[in-house]
């Protein structure tokens, strides 16, 4: 994807990519993953309650505690509801109106299982929940497929692989802050599937880009064949960049 | 003591010393916040629980950890020696080929990884004369899967299992789970989790490739369709707790229980949650009377995980227990 969407994907995920260059990651390790064990040394004695500017203003926070990663997971799931909806509203010049016979099955699908999603936490959560969500899409042409080199927007298939593989990430990256094992299972049942759904855009797009190096660890000495999970202030800088003002998120427990 | 210059020693004999210190973003946390926790003079205490990072914890992990990190382990080796065995055969066309072939990477990646973290409690490789992907179980009964010999020679066998091997990995990561959730079993934990959703995505290549293509409309979907759990079920293999009939898509035991994590249901359920909820309730209008249960994937216990696989090791005494 060559537009102008990626500049803030790009940056939002530009921590995450650091410490994965394998270029950089060695010199970068020798001082920090050892360095720190020494650094820290020194914070021992400083006091962490210096006044900083709230880089969280005007943020919903999701919460902490078990509840926490289920709004967490609602508003990702609200996200994706929405996006699906819209899609499959298809209407007059939309992709979705002249899409393949697969493709319309695929995304119709997509909205159904997504929905479901948003509405099962939304009953199990009852009054803990955070708000209906307002989305801002403005970065997506629905009437295209799949952007070109240099368009301005993403297509709808790039946008669902984007949000797809952030929510593969964003569920595989909760996972240690959760203390239930039923909630523990639930995320499990849910996660599958979106990565389910996540192979299966990549290969609309591309053949056998399923598990590519951008979301799976397949490449370099060191690899795992592990998921690139993401922790879930990682994954909000993201979601946020489709969240209305109002409605955009922090994560503020889960670090 | 120069720390640095250890770790240059080390670094020496072992090139990857730096990446066995916690090397991702969990390094910030970990170290900032155990370096405010101690005291200079309790330095080298810190420092021996760095490498003891570095280097493995088999002594230290629970049993139950190992018991559940080595049937992931057993589990991805017949995977492995599966996929190796079809890639040697020549039954996939170019674009089957390349995705089997990152598919077997994918697998010997994670089993290196679960080696690494069991350390010297790993099982031994089973090798490929461990399994026989016929079912015969090493010539003790009549195949199962008669074209899955030495050689593998049809197409849509091969397909059918591989979507059973994966499907069922991914229902035994998920049930596994909850035995990694331990206070100091996080990083495993998300390690399998991260292993877990990479088998899902196969999953989901393999059924396009059983339907014929991204852009056929036919079965199977690339998620798991209530009408899967009817798939005709294996023999059990006597594995005590497993139940009478054990299939990739059926209910393991027990089907139902008093919480969520308890209970590990056949793929066509619709019933989420505590209180639960009937997610095809949930469904928007116009949408499919079978998105409810495609919906959620369900997890399947370990007993009846092993007596789905041991129908396909070559000694059913010797894998699988």
């Amino acid at each position: 994807m060559k537009n102008q969407l990626t500049a803030p994907l790009a940056e939002a995920d530009a921590p995450a990519r650091l410490l994965t260059k394998p270029v950089a990651r060695r010199s970068f390790l020798r001082y920090t993953g050892t360095g720190l064990a020494l650094g820290g040394l020194m914070l021992a004695g400083c006091d962490n309650d210096d006044p900083e500017i709230d880089p969280n203003a005007n943020r919903l926070d999701v919460g902490s505690g078990d509840t926490g990663i289920l709004n967490y997971a609602y508003a990702l799931e609200q996200l994706e509801a929405a996006f699906y909806t819209q899609v499959v509203a298809g209407g007059a010049g939309s992709y979705f109106a002249t899409a393949s016979a697969a493709e319309k099955a695929i995304l119709t699908d997509l909205r159904d299982h997504e929905v479901i999603h948003r509405e099962f936490f939304k009953a199990a959560l009852g009054s803990a929940a955070i708000k209906q969500l307002e989305v801002d899409f403005s970065s997506i042409d629905f009437n295209l497929r799949a952007a070109a080199t240099g368009a301005t927007r993403m297509g709808v298939l790039d946008a669902a692989k984007a949000f797809e593989d952030l929510g593969v990430a964003a569920y595989n990256g909760a996972g240690r802050f959760i203390s239930s094992n039923d909630n523990l299972v639930l995320a499990g049942k849910i996660v599958s599937v979106e990565a389910r759904h996540a192979a299966l855009i990549r290969e609309l797009l591309t053949p056998n880009t399923f598990v590519a190096d951008d979301v799976v660890e397949i490449s370099g000495p060191n690899a795992r064949g592990t998921e690139r999970s993401k922790r879930p202030q990682v994954v909000l800088e993201t979601a946020n960049n489709f969240l209305a003002a109002g409605s955009k998120l922090s994560a503020n427990s889960f670090v | 003591m120069d720390f640095f210059q250890l770790v240059d020693d080390i670094a020496k004999v072992d090139p990857e010393v730096y990446d066995r210190f916690d090397s991702r973003r969990a390094a910030f946390r970990n170290f900032l916040g155990f370096g405010k926790k101690v005291t200079a003079s309790a330095l080298p205490l810190a420092m021996s629980t760095l490498f003891t990072k570095a280097y493995g914890q088999t002594a230290t992990l629970p049993p139950l950890v190992v018991e559940t990190l080595n049937l992931a382990l057993q589990l991805e080796y017949l995977e492995k020696y599966f996929y190796q065995t079809v890639l040697a055969s020549n039954i996939l066309n170019a674009e089957q080929t390349r995705a089997f072939e990152i598919i077997l990477n994918d697998e010997n990646l994670h089993i290196n990884t679960l080696r690494g973290a069991l350390g010297t409690a790993a099982i031994a490789d089973p090798t490929r004369a461990g399994f026989d992907y016929t079912g015969s179980q090493g010539g003790r009964r009549a195949a199962l899967f008669p074209s899955l010999g030495n050689t593998f020679t049809n197409t849509g066998e091969f397909l059918l299992v591989a979507k059973n091997f994966v499907d069922t990995g991914v229902r035994a990561y998920k049930g596994g789970a909850p035995n990694l959730n331990t206070s100091t079993t996080k990083d495993l934990l998300e390690v399998a989790l991260n292993i877990h959703s990479v088998e899902a995505r196969h999953s989901s290549r393999i059924r396009s490739f059983l339907r014929g293509g991204v852009q056929s409309v036919t079965a199977p979907k690339s998620w798991i369709t209530p009408d899967e759990t009817t798939a005709t079920p294996l023999p059990n293999n006597g594995v005590p707790n497993a139940p009478a009939s054990v299939g990739p898509y059926l209910a393991g035991n027990p089907a139902t229980g008093a919480t969520p994590s308890a209970a590990f249901p056949a793929e066509n359920n619709t019933a989420q949650g505590a209180p639960s909820v009937n997610v095809q309730g949930l469904t928007p209008t116009g949408g499919s009377a079978t998105a409810g249960a495609e919906a959620f994937d369900e997890p399947l216990d370990a007993a009846t995980v092993k007596a789905i696989a041991k129908n396909f090791a070559a000694n059913p005494a010797a894998l699988f227990n």
